[in-house]
């Protein structure tokens, strides 16, 4: 028990990739899938914020009552500029992933999986 | 969009919108120091615009920002970008901003400046690719099978 | 040039043109096709100079930022980023030289959006291949990908589909390498991959680094159609557009396969990935069995770009036995192997846009003597890349399956040997099948389909040979095939022998 209180934002983190890759790998519904991704990219993204945090550490921007020699005064800044980027690449799939439902939806009209499968035989 | 519009959302939209942008501005400005850049800043702008097509309709938005300006404004603020990077050959490496060389500052500020000039050009480039997002996404469907 | 410039030049002069693309096509319509293949072209001599420079200089490191490492972002283009960057601009500059037509026939209209998103695709996996650091690599994966998601989208009805499909695992694999990366990260504290292998061979291994490679193994196997991962390539591959499948094919899926080799021997100690957790085993032998299923199935087709399709899986089963066998000669026959299906698929998918546009299909059913009447040189280059494909000798095939096979022999992995050649023998009937409809089959035998005889007419109206633009490429890789395996000694010794990491 004691594991799982310490370590709570990891199982937290744990739980929305399960739900993500469940939502991405079995829904039927194309939405449902892109919905699934974002939740899993997000969990990703707050994996690598969690293990920037320092505890009694403070927003890494500059501080003149701190100063910048301990810097274990400060959190990591690196994860949260990785992650920065990752957010911008999440956004781009996202807007990709719902481009190509409005080509399916107006090719095909219709967004659940076993109905398309039918449609494009 | 055929239904009424109502007048309390396009007002207040319309008076919002204005001051989105201003924030916006705000946080492109400070990206170099504090939270904020480019990319959030640019992504600000395009909620603005966004918020008077969906409240306004998509033919009087485009007096605030012609739909076939995405596809241009996009590729120039990341060729801006490039290029700034490509200056800085001259003295170093790629994107070593540094080098600025119009001006005789010391490394430190000019790569303040260098900064600030590529976070404009991103935020331009992220809000011309996000409205075209948009624009794309709701245009009406064409007559023939596209894809 | 202090520092050396041609690094950073290599992925910037894609990237320049894809982003003047869609402002020159505004000032002046039509030009995109141009600025596509002037782009490649300078890349790909600034590729070649980048070879040139290092075969003779050792290996150049670029400081982005002038930032140094592990700080800074690095590029680095050794010995083996170098070759694998020549192949790759090379393979892209002659498919979009043949691409002229293509777009103009199959996706009019869309002539823009195209050659911008495949200097963009080509960009990022040079890249990919010059990168020094793994979260870059991360960065530029996902713009290859978004890019490839997109060019395999344009295409006939199925294609959004099969395009949708491939963003969903695609991202699950990109976000399962991003997430190893986070575990790596949170063990060693850096980025960098030279500073890594320092860090790495001091340390023990730990579960979050096991944990972390695993899932780097996973995501990047999903990229690059390792055996179970497979499901998305012969969708994706068959209904899109014929110059989207030439651009990806040859080169998108290679290139995860040496982000593979690169963490394997390069980041880790050799040793390490195979001794003590066996995931190069497991490679191996998802590999092995990837080998056996692609051809198998592809015997099964009748479809030229579906059998083709499958074909590559099958062919990347080749690339991670070698990867596998971790051994020198092991290695020596992935890298070949990497190269001579490059050419090898880029001229096969190429002969099947030149049949597509001419006879309007690419069923093989139909296939009989007319076609090597009216096209001769194309059959001719369908037959030379098929020779290579199957693994006769002088052709460059030959010789990557004889170095993995020497590797096989050397580790005593039996299991390796058989499963190389059973399937040389199972190409050797698909691909015969094919040659002997062209060569041999006289279309009076077909009674399913005899109007073939008299000369259907093809929507291009004519069913003489293609045209030029279209040509030439073809040739060009068939007869490199043929290049490449005579001058094999040469390339082994001089090029990839100096890539072999130390210890392996």
């Amino acid at each position: 028990m004691d594991s799982i209180h310490a370590h709570y934002p990891y199982w937290v983190v744990l739980t929305l990739l399960v739900i993500g890759l469940w939502g991405m790998l079995l829904k039927g519904n194309l939405m449902k899938k892109v919905v699934g991704m974002t939740i899993f990219q997000s969990a990703i993204i707050l994996f690598f914020i969690l293990s920037a945090y320092k505890v009694g550490g403070t927003v890494p921007i500059y501080d003149e009552a701190l100063g910048v020699g301990d810097p274990s005064l400060y959190i990591n800044p690196l994860p949260h500029t990785l992650m920065l980027t990752a957010i911008v690449v999440g956004v781009a799939i996202v807007g990709e992933a719902l481009a190509l439902l409005i080509v399916i939806y107006r090719t095909y009209g219709t967004l659940e999986e076993p109905v398309l499968v039918e449609r494009m035989k | 969009m055929g239904a009424s519009r109502s007048v309390i959302v396009v007002l207040v939209s319309r008076l919002v919108a204005p001051l989105i942008q201003i924030f916006s501005f705000y946080v492109i400005f400070h990206g170099h120091y504090s939270p904020g850049g480019g990319f959030q800043g640019g992504a600000l702008l395009a909620a603005s615009i966004l918020l008077l097509r969906l409240t306004c309709g998509r033919e009087e938005s485009q007096k605030n920002f012609r739909s076939d300006l995405g596809l241009m404004l996009g590729p120039l603020g990341a060729m801006t970008f490039l290029v700034v990077g490509l200056i800085m050959i001259s003295g170093g490496s790629f994107l070593d901003y540094q080098h600025t060389p119009l001006l005789r500052l010391e490394p430190a500020q000019m790569r303040s400046f260098a900064i600030l000039i590529v976070e404009v050009a991103i935020g331009l480039a992220v809000m011309a690719t996000l409205i075209s997002i948009f624009d794309n996404l709701s245009a009406p469907s064409r007559k023939e099978d596209s894809s | 040039m202090n520092p050396p410039h041609l690094v950073i030049l290599i992925p910037l002069i894609f990237f320049s043109g894809a982003l003047l693309i869609p402002l020159l096509e505004r000032w002046r319509h039509g030009c995109a096709y141009g600025v596509a293949v002037a782009s490649a072209a300078v890349g790909a001599l600034v590729t070649v100079a980048g070879l040139v420079e290092v075969s003779s200089g050792g290996t150049l490191r670029y400081q982005v930022s002038g930032w140094a490492p592990p700080i800074g972002i690095e590029l680095v283009l050794d010995p083996l980023s170098a070759f694998l960057s020549v192949m790759l601009a090379s393979v892209a500059l002659l498919v979009l030289v043949h691409s002229g037509s293509v777009v103009r026939r199959e996706l009019p209209g869309k002539a823009m959006p195209l050659y911008s998103t495949a200097l963009l695709l080509v960009g990022a996996l040079l890249g990919i291949t010059i990168t020094g650091d793994l979260f870059n690599l991360y960065v530029f994966l996902e713009i290859s990908s978004l890019a490839s998601y997109a060019l395999l989208a344009l295409g006939d009805r199925k294609a959004p589909v099969s395009a949708f499909r491939y963003l969903i695992l695609g991202t699950v694999g990109a976000s399962f390498y991003l997430l190893g990366l986070g575990f790596v990260f949170m063990t060693t504290g850096s980025l960098n991959m030279a500073d890594l292998k320092l860090i790495l061979s001091n340390l023990e291994s730990s579960p979050p680094l096991l944990v972390g490679l695993v899932l780097i193994t996973t995501g990047v196997g999903l990229k690059m159609a390792l055996f179970p991962m497979h499901g998305w390539l012969p969708d994706a591959y068959t209904y899109a557009s014929s110059t989207a499948t030439a651009l990806i094919a040859p080169i998108g899926t290679k290139i995860a396969a040496y982000v593979l080799i690169r963490i394997f021997f390069f980041v880790l100690d050799p040793g390490f990935a195979s001794g003590e957790i066996p995931l190069t085993t497991a490679i191996g032998y998802l590999g092995a069995a990837g080998i056996l299923w692609g051809s198998i199935l592809a015997i099964a087709q009748t479809d030229l770009k579906r059998m083709l399709a499958y074909s590559s899986v099958g062919q990347i089963g080749y690339i991670a036995l070698g990867i596998g066998l971790a051994s020198p000669m092991g290695f020596i026959g992935a890298i070949l192997h990497m190269v001579n299906h490059a050419v090898m698929k880029g001229c096969l998918f190429l002969v099947s846009a030149n049949f597509l546009s001419r006879l309007g299909h690419a069923d093989i059913r139909r296939f009989n003597d007319s076609t090597r009447v009216h096209m001769p040189w194309t059959a001719a280059g369908f037959t030379m890349a098929a020779l290579s494909m199957i693994g006769l000798p002088p052709f460059a095939g030959f010789f990557s399956k004889w170095y993995l096979i020497l590797g096989s022999v050397e580790e005593s992995n039996w299991v390796f040997v058989a499963v190389i050649l059973i399937s040389s023998l199972l190409s050797a009937v698909y691909f015969f099948r094919l040659i002997e409809r062209i060569y041999l089959r006289s279309p009076g035998r077909d009674s399913k389909y005899p109007d073939e005889a008299g000369g259907a007419a093809a929507p291009d109206g004519g069913r003489e040979e293609v045209s030029a633009s279209m040509l030439a490429p073809t040739l060009i890789l068939a007869s490199a095939l043929l290049v490449l395996g005579l001058l094999n000694v040469w390339i082994v010794n001089r090029l990839i022998q100096p890539m072999i990491p130390a210890g392996l």
